[in-house]
């Protein structure tokens, strides 16, 4: 009996993979456990075991293809008939496959990832070259250009060394800057945040990374007391320069711990800066800004768009100001607000308007403190309809407090209520098609859209 | 049931629970691999001894809790493969309905308090739990697994102050499998005794050795027994390995082959067992074979069972939120 063997999933966002090299040959007998192939993801490269014995009969997919999507057969095992490796029977959702929440949304997003719409014009230089990166790796060079910059930069946090960030963001860091910049700590979020405020109040600059924002609720008693009010409290004696970065909110399939978006808890504080950023240009400039900043900045990164690809300015130094959103397309008939992860979905939102004859407007606030109220409230009087979009709670969140303001300082030219698009009001739930009802969908905001236009 | 270690017939128990547990997650990573398993999913292969060990020696009412790496514990509890197996797949005849998924599941029934998934977050839990018990004034005992990185978290240590200014019947398990995700014990802690921990609270502690069950089941006893003698908490330290990455998508490039090897060789929980007990007759090879075959009926039907399941009812998004 012929076993196929298929690419597997190897992470919660893993889609598809580099089949970097195959360790067996065809005709070659293995048994379970025998390492066969090395599949490189986003992330890292893996070893993918056999799980039944046989004779490796066939390999279906040559050494270095890349983009090999999960499941699809690599090579085929000739053994007696171990039932493990044999397709998954077809149940009653067999369709739950890879199932990826945000799967669908990627593809559609390509076109925009790249070209205008992803530059922000106005801050860059006219004929400044542009060069794709990842949001991963500009957030790398963010952090190796200000540390080159300032000795008093330093970055602390779980995995952030050796293992090399455990989203591989500070890839190559402990390499260029040794043990004492770049510092692997113990699980212990809430000792390492306030050891890194005290050494923020001495003068030194830390850039305090949470493997993911869920740990930090360990911690935010140091951020909220200690960094955000100290400068306040010392009547402006001292304070804390400090960054806290990470990723923040849903990645895929990890469930209720591990998948809340801290945007409008942080928002909240006085004496914090929130920034949560989309674009990879952003990312770099805000970075940047967000290190040299006096005060402590709460920077809201993205497991699922760390993976993206956009253009960054190829420039020695690009800072961009804190509190500033962008308009990334203008439009005359309605105005589309998001920040970070959710504006996929508002690109692919005024994509769809479009072919309705529908000119979007398209925001992304990148910061959420200070929220630049000015630029929505601007758009507003032009479009007269608003529709805000993020991925976090709807109850006290980043939408609700755009709405209180433009109801109070644009009523007169609202031609429909603001339209909210949020997460459910519930914990993130674990199955598929529940994870799935519980993000903002693209149907959630072309129904707000249309509700908005009464259309 | 007369529980001494010599016993053939328990020693036939450690070792189907043991084979339970790693023909379980050897089949969890193989659904994982197909997606159909998602998000995080960490297997507990090689820990073995610590669950099945620690499991034998409670009594029914008493309670277990534990982080993240859970399905060793859930299995050793008694809880059933079917209704694991369709909760890592996300369908609703699992334990949490497909809520919950691999990290977060409970059973009310075989006092599992679960499955969480902030590191150390459970220590307190598991010291209320306990708590809970001295309130009543029953003699039931808490057992709360947490890992060597866990033991650095601030709360841990609240905890054992509690437990010991109150008395509280509660055991510490400490799975120290030397590494927290890619950090080496080493990197991380000031004294990698970790059964020490306890000193400064005057929580005894010793240190076991986590890949020989028989070892586990004594030390468990012994342990329990002085919790529910209402002397207050103890703390296990059992030396154990885990053979996967940390988690499905761990390449695991921070120790080499062969340290993994040498452990999978040499310490290995259930060829040691399986071993000991052909050298002493407790069992033929006859018997053995009857085994595997029992568990890999068990483990192919819990794969079928949460592949049929279906997933959730939508309506399921809303409900649990509130009592
Ligand atoms: C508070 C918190 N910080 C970080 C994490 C991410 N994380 C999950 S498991 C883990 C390592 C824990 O290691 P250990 O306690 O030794 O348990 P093991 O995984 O070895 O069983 C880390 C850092 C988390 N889940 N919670
Ligand atoms: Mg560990």
């Amino acid at each position: 009996m012929s076993i196929p063997i298929l690419m597997p999933a190897l992470s919660p966002t893993m889609e598809e993979g580099t089949l970097a090299k195959w360790l067996v040959k065809e005709g070659q007998s293995v048994k379970a456990g025998d390492v066969i192939a090395e599949i490189e993801t986003d992330k890292a490269t893996m070893e993918v075991e056999a799980v039944d014995e046989g004779v490796v009969a066939r390999l279906l997919v040559a050494e270095g293809t890349e983009g090999v999507k999960v499941n699809t057969p690599i090579a085929e095992l000739e053994g007696e008939g171990a039932a493990v490796a044999a397709p998954p029977k077809a149940g009653p959702v067999a369709a739950a496959m890879p199932a990826a929440p945000r799967a669908a949304a990627a593809p559609a997003l390509a076109p925009q990832s790249k070209g205008d719409a992803a530059t922000p014009s106005d801050e860059i230089p006219p004929g400044t070259a542009m060069q794709d990166q990842t949001v991963r790796e500009a957030l790398r060079d963010a952090m190796a250009e200000e540390m080159r910059r300032d000795n008093a930069v330093f970055l602390m946090g779980e995995e952030v060394g050796q293992y090399q960030g455990a989203y591989k963001i500070s890839q190559g860091l402990l390499e260029e800057f040794g043990p004492k910049r770049v510092i692997d700590t113990p699980i212990t979020e809430q000792g390492f945040a306030g050891l890194g405020v005290g050494a923020s109040f001495a003068g030194l600059k830390p850039i305090v990374e949470f493997m993911t924002w869920n740990f930090a609720m360990q911690a935010i008693d140091q951020i909220v007391n200690s960094a955000a009010k100290t400068l306040y409290m010392a009547g402006g004696q001292m304070g804390s320069p400090i960054v806290f970065r990470g990723p923040n909110g849903a990645a895929a399939r990890v469930a209720a711990q591990h998948s809340q978006n801290y945007a409008a808890w942080y928002a909240h504080v006085p004496g914090l800066k929130v920034v949560a950023p989309y674009f990879a240009a952003d990312a770099k400039g805000l970075l940047k800004a967000a290190i040299r900043d006096p005060n402590p900045v709460i920077f809201l990164e993205n497991e699922i768009v760390y993976g993206k690809t956009f253009p960054v300015p190829v420039m020695d130094d690009f800072v961009l100001p804190i509190g500033k959103a962008r308009v990334v397309k203008p439009g005359t008939d309605i105005t589309l607000v998001s920040f970070s992860v959710s504006m996929g979905l508002i690109i692919e939102a005024a994509a769809e308007l479009a072919k309705d004859g529908i000119d979007a407007e398209i925001i992304d606030l990148r910061s959420l403190r200070p929220l630049d109220t000015a630029t929505v409230i601007a758009s507003v009087k032009k479009t007269n309809r608003l529709v805000v979009v993020e991925e976090g709670w709807p109850i006290c969140s980043i939408s609700s407090e755009i709405a209180a303001q433009v109801q109070g300082e644009a009523f007169d030219w609202l031609d429909a209520p603001v339209m909210r698009v949020t997460g459910k009001d519930v914990p993130m739930p674990y199955a598929a098609n529940l994870e799935k009802l519980a993000l903002p969908s693209l149907d959630d905001v072309m129904a707000a859209a249309r509700a908005a236009l009464y259309r | 049931m007369s529980k001494t270690a010599s016993n053939a017939a328990l020693l036939i128990q450690f070792y189907r629970d043991m084979l339970l547990i790693r023909r379980f997650e050897e089949r969890a990573g193989q659904l994982y691999g197909m997606g159909l398993i998602g998000g995080f999913c960490h297997l507990y292969i090689g820990q073995e001894a610590v669950v099945v060990g620690m499991q034998a020696a409670i009594e029914p009412g008493d309670q277990v809790i534990t982080a993240y790496r859970d399905h060793g514990h859930m299995l050793a509890a008694g809880m059933e493969p079917d209704g694991v197996m369709a909760e890592l797949t996300g369908r609703s005849g699992g334990y949490s309905r497909g809520k919950g998924g691999s990290m977060h599941m409970f059973s009310r029934e075989k006092n599992f308090y679960g499955g969480h998934g902030i590191v150390g977050a459970q220590v307190p839990l598991g010291t209320g739990l306990a708590f809970a018990n001295r309130y009543r004034g029953n003699d039931r005992v808490c057992l709360t697994y947490f890992g060597d990185g866990a033991a650095n978290q601030g709360q841990v240590y609240e905890s054992f102050n509690m437990a010991a200014v109150w008395k509280l019947p509660v055991v510490y398990v400490i799975e120290n499998n030397q590494y927290a995700m890619g950090t080496a014990i080493q990197r991380s802690t000031s004294e990698t005794h970790l059964h020490k921990r306890g000193v400064s609270f005057n929580i005894p502690g010793e240190e076991v050795d986590g890949m020989d069950v028989e070892a586990v089941f004594a030390a468990g006893r012994k342990a329990v027994e002085h919790c529910r003698r209402g002397e207050g908490p103890y703390i296990l330290e059992m030396k154990t390995y885990r053979y996967r990455g940390h988690s499905m998508s761990d390449p695991a490039k921070y120790r080499s082959k062969e340290e993994v090897q040498e452990m999978r060789e040499k310490h290995d929980p259930i060829e040691g067992l399986r071993a000991r007990m052909l050298a002493a007759g407790a069992i033929d090879e006859a018997g053995l074979k009857a085994i595997d075959k029992e568990i890999k009926d068990v483990v192919a039907q819990s794969a079928e069972f949460a592949q049929m399941s279906p997933e959730p009812d939508p309506k399921e998004l809303w409900t649990d939120v509130y009592a």
